[in-house]
């Protein structure tokens, strides 16, 4: 098997996290995603953020594994910043309700030490997810996570699915490379020297037997589905579900804590989600 | 005692609701509850339409119009469903890899007994035992990634073992294994057969692998219709194989090029109760009459690899110092295990891979230098499956696909795709869809995309991989008349039949080195080297040694040259 052309998959180490089983690491998942979502407080959300780096360090996740999907959420991150500074200069002022002015750009807006602040702030909130996402990714076992969705009430079939496309996501990724390696021997050029029509137009030519092979793929796989009975009932066991053990209770308990936490910390110390330091 | 029908056809017809022509007319046919029953037909003859019947894929799955009857254990298969089938017949379909649907062989195994809702500790228990009977038991937590073709197949087997199933039903079980795994497969299938009385079904076009072990009866379908059922004896002294494009058992054909009438008294259907003491003087006489076939390859080097090693991850190497030289015009196969390197290989010639040592050469000019592009004006390479490399719609803009990439004037486009379809066969359906082609036809489409670049040297990954005989030889003796025209080929493969028969030359592979470098005809006789890269023994070779001739790989290749001269008279 070619690692060079495994990109995101599912990785079998054994590290604490990995122990884990699929439902807590949903559940805590959710836990920290909803307390940097509900919290505008930025010492909570760098403190889940280290919290999170700790657990990536943990899980011994390589960059080189994650580099493209931080690469790409960085600059989603960075045009959605100056985006939304164009569109709501003055978000920071009204959230805050003091104005303390940096400078004057080109004359219709200004920028202030308010709107750099929530700014940074809602950066890093977004940002401190992706960590928790790819942990959750790379360490939770396909099956086992379709095992822990079904857990928490989502319909297995749609659970499956979602395990399925997980599963066949390191086979799609080998297929796609074989197949623009076959079109670059018959001359695709898929260097930066193309234009962007051109390469465009030239991806398709990789993509349309990539669906055609992925197609063949789903029916046998549906149909070996079929004759072994999937779908007959209403419910279904799962061969890969744990009982949770003490690890997973304290894992809970952690995340559950720092939710609680935020929270808190919003009602009692902020009385807001935001952190005011300009009062 | 009156045998009991566990399936029983009668005047049952199907066909598909997206054909205007019935796949299956009348067929009756009865199946006796522990009998060990090998379905072969060509390619379209009907015989997976009649699995899929078995197993209820049809009509649950596949939607079509059912007239007659088709009973299993005494019940109307069209009053049931999928689900209550699949407790009486359990499937093993073809592409091992393809269905495996868990992400271990435990969990796959258990992927049946998950849709029953069965707990946990008794699926862990009926899990150790029957993967105890497929001897998986200790790959339990192995991912697929890790398994071998006959392990992932094994495993499969012990997914539809776990319901206690009383028919087993194979589809094409042998299509992607190499020749030895092949083997160990119908052994293992005899096995379960001998220990659990479990009916079993074979489909398969590969006669003579099937006949390594016993098989009660054989039934041969083409064009929809039950053409023969009978025993292997009665089947392979007959013309049915033949008639109906099955390859027959080669020891049969040899006896048959020897001038013996083969009857089945001689007990042809297998090798092991083939009686030679009548044909022994005849293959003598025979063998000794064949003129020697002393042309040989001496034209220059194209090709040549040079302690080239590689590996991917800098750790585990792939290949390891492999050496050999290949001259324009030659037909070679390169062969060995999966795993062995053998792609690996393909992907270094083609300048996809970058070797970490060595040196390749084209005519004895080293082109480590050149780039993909580069070297695919040398070098063309067709994929096994042809739905990789199809990105058009038309067979016309498919071919000259390369050449507009190249930006070559359309005119002269225009000239070379014609002349290429025209020489693979494909001119008249020059403005076709390919979505229109069969899957021999698409093959070809691929290989004139390739051709039409005019490479020097074409490599093809299993070019016959799931092809019945008729479109096996169509798809090489192609192949042979683009190597006449100086084309040098280079085929990876596990067929045996294609090694023998087309490619004068072998270099095999094991573990990434260079085993043998040789005829044909030494390597499927040489007992180190079959065993090493994983492939079978020649049922000439065992011909040969019952027949009393000594020098079995003579005997071999005087069979290959024997029938070269009936191909080229």
């Amino acid at each position: 098997m070619n690692m060079k052309a495994r990109l995101f998959s599912y990785n079998l180490i054994d590290t604490p996290i990995h122990r884990l089983s699929g439902l807590t690491k949903l559940i805590c998942f959710l836990f920290l995603t909803f307390a940097v979502m509900f919290s505008y407080d930025i010492r909570m959300i760098l403190g889940v953020m280290l919290f999170s780096l700790l657990i990536l360090k943990l899980s011994r996740i390589r960059y080189s594994q994650i580099r493209l999907m931080i690469l790409y959420v960085l600059i989603f991150l960075l045009t959605n910043a100056v985006i939304s500074f164009f569109f709501a200069p003055e978000q920071g002022v009204s959230i805050y309700g003091t104005r303390h002015n940096i400078v004057s750009l080109f004359g219709v807006t200004t920028l202030t030490w308010e709107q750099i602040f929530y700014q940074v702030t809602k950066f890093f909130k977004y940002a401190s997810v992706i960590p928790l996402g790819i942990i959750f990714l790379l360490t939770t076992n396909p099956s086992e996570f379709a095992s822990s969705l079904n857990g928490i009430g989502v319909n297995y079939k749609a659970a499956f699915a979602v395990a399925l496309t997980l599963r066949y996501f390191p086979d799609i990724q080998r297929d796609y490379h074989d197949i623009s390696l076959a079109q670059q021997a018959r001359g695709l050029d898929l260097s930066h020297k193309a234009k962007f029509t051109d390469r465009f137009k030239n991806s398709l030519l990789i993509v349309i037997p990539l669906i055609f092979s992925s197609l063949d793929r789903i029916e046998l796989i549906s149909n070996a589905m079929d004759l072994r009975g999937f779908s007959k009932s209403k419910t279904r066991t799962w061969y890969t579900s744990r009982k949770l053990n003490k690890q997973d209770y304290f894992a809970l308990a952690i995340s559950a804590l720092i939710f609680v936490a935020t929270i808190l910390v919003s009602v009692f110390v902020n009385h807001s989600r935001f952190y005011n330091p300009f009062i | 005692m009156i045998k009991e029908a566990i399936v029983e056809f009668q005047d049952f017809s199907f066909q598909y609701y997206s054909q205007s022509e019935p796949t299956l007319h009348d067929i009756n046919l009865k199946i006796f509850a522990g009998e060990k029953i090998l379905i072969v037909g060509p390619s379209g003859s009907g015989k997976s339409t009649l699995g899929h019947c078995l197993n209820g894929l049809i009509p649950f799955s596949y939607r079509g119009e059912i007239k007659g009857s088709l009973k299993i254990k005494g019940f109307e298969t069209q009053g049931q469903d999928i689900f209550k089938l699949s407790k009486m017949v359990g499937t093993v379909l073809q592409d091992a890899d393809g269905q495996f649907v868990g992400l271990t062989v435990g969990e796959d195994i258990a992927f049946a007994m998950e849709n029953d809702n069965v707990p946990q500790p008794e699926m862990r228990t009926r899990i150790e035992k029957v993967a105890r009977m497929v001897d998986m038991q200790d790959w339990l937590t192995s991912s697929p990634f890790e398994l071998s073709g006959g392990q992932k197949q094994r495993t499969s087997l012990a997914g539809v073992m776990i319901d206690d199933v009383d028919l087993l039903l194979f589809d094409e079980p042998l299509a992607n294994l190499d020749p030895a795994t092949g083997k160990t497969a119908i052994e293992i299938i005899d096995d379960i057969h001998k220990n659990s009385q479990k009916t079993i079904v074979i489909i398969e076009h590969r006669l003579e692998d099937v006949l390594h072990r016993d098989i009660d009866r054989v039934i041969v379908v083409n064009d929809g219709r039950i053409i023969a059922d009978m025993n292997a004896h009665e089947l392979v002294s007959s013309t049915i194989l033949t008639e109906n494009g099955i390859r027959e058992p080669l020891y049969v054909t040899a006896l048959k090029y020897a001038g013996v009438k083969v009857t089945s008294d001689m007990l042809p259907g297998h090798i092991t109760t083939l009686k030679t003491e009548f044909s022994r003087d005849a293959l003598n006489i025979w063998h000794n009459a064949i003129k020697q076939d002393m042309r040989q390859n001496t034209n220059s080097s194209i090709l040549e690899m040079e302690n080239v090693s590689f590996s991917y991850d800098g750790v585990r190497r792939i290949l390891a110092d492999i050496n050999f030289d290949i001259r324009e015009g030659e037909m070679v196969s390169v062969v060995g295990k999966n795993g062995a390197g053998k792609s690996t290989l393909s992907k270094l010639l083609c300048g996809f891979e970058k070797e970490d040592q060595g040196t390749i050469r084209y005519k004895d000019r080293d082109i480590q230098d050149q780039t993909i592009k580069e070297r695919a004006e040398i070098i063309g390479v067709v994929m096994q499956n042809p739905n990789q490399m199809i990105s058009k719609a038309m067979i016309y803009d498919e071919v000259a696909l390369g050449l507009r990439l190249r930006h070559i004037p359309e005119e002269q486009i225009t000239q070379r795709v014609e002349k290429v379809l025209k020489i693979c066969g494909l001119a008249p359906f020059i403005e076709w869809p390919i979505s229109s082609l069969s899957y021999g036809q698409k093959k070809r489409v691929t290989i004139a995309s390739i051709l039409v670049l005019d490479p020097k040297i074409i490599i093809l990954d299993e070019p016959t991989a799931g092809q019945d005989f008729r479109h096996y030889t169509e798809i090489m003796e192609f192949l042979v008349e683009i190597n006449k025209l100086g084309v040098t080929i280079i085929l990876i493969t596990h067929d045996m039949h294609l090694m023998l028969e087309y490619t004068p030359r072998a270099i095999v592979l094991a573990g990434g080195r260079k085993i043998a470098d040789t005829a044909a005809s030494v390597v499927l006789t040489d007992a180190h080297v079959i065993e090493d890269a994983n492939l079978k023994e020649t049922s000439l070779f065992n011909l040969a040694k019952m027949a009393g001739i000594e020098d079995g790989t003579h005997f071999v290749q005087g069979f290959i040259d024997y029938e070269r001269g009936l191909k080229n008279r």
